[in-house]
């Protein structure tokens, strides 16, 4: 995974709530059996007209916002589904921050494994950067995971809460199963006694 | 921390294998449903890292997702799909997982599949790379949506590093009327507290509303915890959970019976257990209800009208209920009597177990879908199909002019050929009212299996309280 320390970008905003993953990546995408290429999926139904046009209207076409990698977003941002496709379409799309007012759980754990960072802030401080992200050309933010700060160089600044060990992990670029599996005496006494104590709990087959 | 342990608390405290310094506790997991859409993935990643599955047998899989559910018979016209059914079928052999495929009597809707074998039983912990996973909560199971990396994770420890989240307890009094069902209930309470008025939360549905309800209807309320934003949702085991899990195929046997159920009797919040926050509702003044936007909050009483977005206080709300209006081509105060409907679809995980057949059936029975309505049942598993055709609850949809299907997923996301086509509006027993959900640019109203069938008879929605129908039989005579 790649690591995240301080990340320096444009900022893209997409100002709405409770924006879904079947909205990041539509279900027709889901059926590749790879991790990469979701990128060009991105927001498809969105992104693209009917007749599968880029839409001129919608942000991320527009051409001051071309190669952003700060989306700046609205509450509950990636609630639904659980599919990681949506994570590996922003990562892929060139997404390395993602700051909202709050995220759906399990879109942020699936972020925080493929280098993605999301960063809660109050919904004045992203009304403010939304705003900003408008109105100033060559808007651009930097979001540093070691001071845990965004700053955008026009005044605005802003520092963030984090759980440790998630960020830990991204600092380092760590693959945490190496971590889990480093337990894995632990597991096997686990397994152990809850065999003895519960012995009707065992593997279903066998 | 004083007071008693919630049922959470003790389902947690069960299940961690140690809390290494400085990282989230090692959650063990009882039971991993596998799929084809969110793992092929997952195992490439195991081979990549030289891995294997810890506990193959600990692991179940099968295909939902992407199945057509036409003639089984047919080849898969849609080859991307029939590719990625194929690697779980090819993943599955390698490294020794049992596999219920497309052609096996067993096959079904994941969530469907695993408490109908006796799988999901009480005490466990139980992930999948579906958010719908809270569904198995509803046997007192600690169950929740994993990403795909998190699902290799599993396969490769047995285990997942979790923070803790917090308790809400849903307490639900009364008791539901006549014609309102447990969906009703789910989308009062997502109504309530909003799409994430329960993230970061394990929600414990309680009140004897809840103890009221059936199994199939304890699956649909926990089913939708998600879309509360809940990580997961569950309801104390009591007789009601042993009588159905009793004699399943992956059930414990006697003597085993006996020691299962002893322990499982103890798993009930305790009388002084604390909740980090707390939630009532009254079931009893509970009609059934109908999305009308683009987010399961988005919900009023069949009673009711389409809202104005000029009732919200915040701009942003006020542009999203905008959008959604638009979405749905609908205009603020419109009933949703007359709302009329191009398809029905009663089906998903939410809502295709033989119960949800049974009352959508004594809706339908007697009368016609209407004509310019399209409308299918879709069985959530083999099962379901094979128990729904005993009772003969088959002659009834298709007499009336229903389409009877093979079990899967089906129009509740689409990646099948059971898609909307663009403005197409849809009554529709699943749990997702997002945009294009069903299809792109397709129109979907969420409501329960008995409103389902009530709209496709009359071709617009209608209060089913209304509706003269007889009682469903005791559900107890048969199963599924």
């Amino acid at each position: 995974m790649q690591p995240f320390r301080v990340h320096e970008g444009t900022g893209a905003p997409l100002d709405r709530p409770n924006v879904d993953t079947d909205q990041i990546i539509p279900k027709q995408f889901l059926k590749r059996i790879e991790r990469t290429g979701f990128g060009e999926f991105l927001f498809y139904d969105w992104r693209r007209t009917g007749s599968g046009e880029l839409d001129p209207q919608f942000v991320l076409n527009q051409a001051r916002y071309a190669g952003a990698s700060i989306l700046v977003a609205g509450r509950n941002f990636g609630c639904g589904s659980s599919r990681e496709h949506a994570a590996w379409a922003l990562a892929d799309f060139g997404f390395r921050a993602i700051l909202a007012p709050s995220f759906a759980d399990i879109f942020a754990n699936n972020c925080a494994k493929n280098g993605l960072l999301v960063v809660e802030l109050p919904e004045e401080t992203i009304a403010g950067i939304t705003l900003r992200a408008r109105e100033i050309a060559g808007y651009r933010l930097t979001v540093d995971l070691e001071q845990r700060s965004v700053d955008d160089g026009h005044g605005l600044r802003a520092e963030f809460a984090i759980d440790e060990f998630r960020r830990y992990c991204l600092l380092e670029g760590l693959d945490d199963i190496g971590l889990t599996l480093r337990c894995a005496d632990q597991i096997t006494s686990y397994e152990d006694r809850r065999g003895r104590e519960r012995p009707f709990q065992g593997p279903p087959f066998c | 921390m004083t007071g008693g342990c919630t049922l959470f608390d003790k389902l947690w405290d069960d299940h961690v294998v140690c809390q290494p310094e400085g990282q989230p506790a090692l959650l063990y997991i009882d039971l991993h449903l596998v799929h084809e859409v969110t793992s092929p993935q997952a195992f490439d990643g195991l081979r990549a890292a030289g891995r294997r599955v810890r506990q193959p047998l600990r692991t179940v899989a099968t295909v939902d997702h992407n199945v057509p559910t036409t003639d089984r018979r047919l080849p898969i016209t849609d080859q991307i799909a029939a590719r990625q059914m194929e690697t779980l079928r090819r993943n599955c052999r390698e490294f020794g997982i049992p596999f219920f495929d497309i052609g096996s009597a067993e096959q079904g809707i994941v969530h469907v599949i695993g408490p109908e074998l006796g799988l999901t039983q009480p005490g466990m912990t139980v992930v999948c790379g579906d958010s719908h996973t809270s569904t198995h909560g509803a046997f007192g199971a600690l169950a929740f949506g994993i990403g795909t990396s998190e699902v290799e994770h599993v396969l490769a420890t047995q285990c997942l590093p979790q923070r803790k989240p917090r308790s809400m307890q849903v307490f639900v009094d009364g008791r539901l009327p006549k014609g309102v069902t447990a969906k009703d209930l789910a989308l009062a309470i997502i109504g309530k507290i909003g799409t994430d008025g329960a993230t970061g939360h394990v929600i414990e549905y309680a009140g004897p509303a809840v103890r009221a309800l059936s199994m199939e209807g304890r699956m649909t309320l926990c089913n939708m915890s998600i879309e509360a934003g809940a990580r997961a949702g569950m309801v104390a085991p009591d007789e009601t959970t042993f009588a159905y899990i009793h004699g399943r195929r992956f059930a414990p046997k006697e003597p085993a019976w006996q020691e299962a159920t002893r322990y499982w009797r103890s798993l009930a919040s305790d009388s002084d257990a604390q909740f980090d926050r707390t939630v009532e509702i009254d079931a009893s003044a509970l009609p059934p209800y109908v999305t009308w936007g683009t987010s399961p909050g988005m919900v009023v009483p069949v009673t009711g009208a389409v809202p104005d977005p000029k009732w919200f206080a915040q701009e942003t709300d006020r542009q999203a209920y905008t959008r959604a209006l638009e979405y749905m081509a609908l205009r603020p105060g419109t009933k949703i009597e007359d709302i009329a409907v191009d398809r029905v679809f009663i089906g998903s995980c939410t809502n295709s177990r033989i119960e949800d057949l049974r009352e959508a059936a004594e809706v339908v029975r007697g009368h016609r879908v209407a004509r310019t309505v399209q409308a299918m049942v879709v069985p959530g598993s083999q099962a379901v199909k094979h128990q729904a055709e005993k009772e003969g609850l088959h002659e009834i949809f298709r007499e009336a002019g229903f389409a009877w299907r093979e079990p899967g997923c089906s129009m509740c996301l689409g990646m099948n050929p059971d898609v909307l086509q663009p403005g197409e509006r849809c009554a529709s027993t699943s749990n997702r009212n997002f945009e294009g959900r069903q299809g792109r640019g397709g129109r979907t109203h969420l409501v329960s299996p008995r409103m389902a069938a009530a709209a496709a008879v009359a071709g617009h929605f209608t209060d089913v309280r209304k509706w003269n129908y007889e009682e469903v039989r005791d559900a107890a005579v048969s199963r599924a």
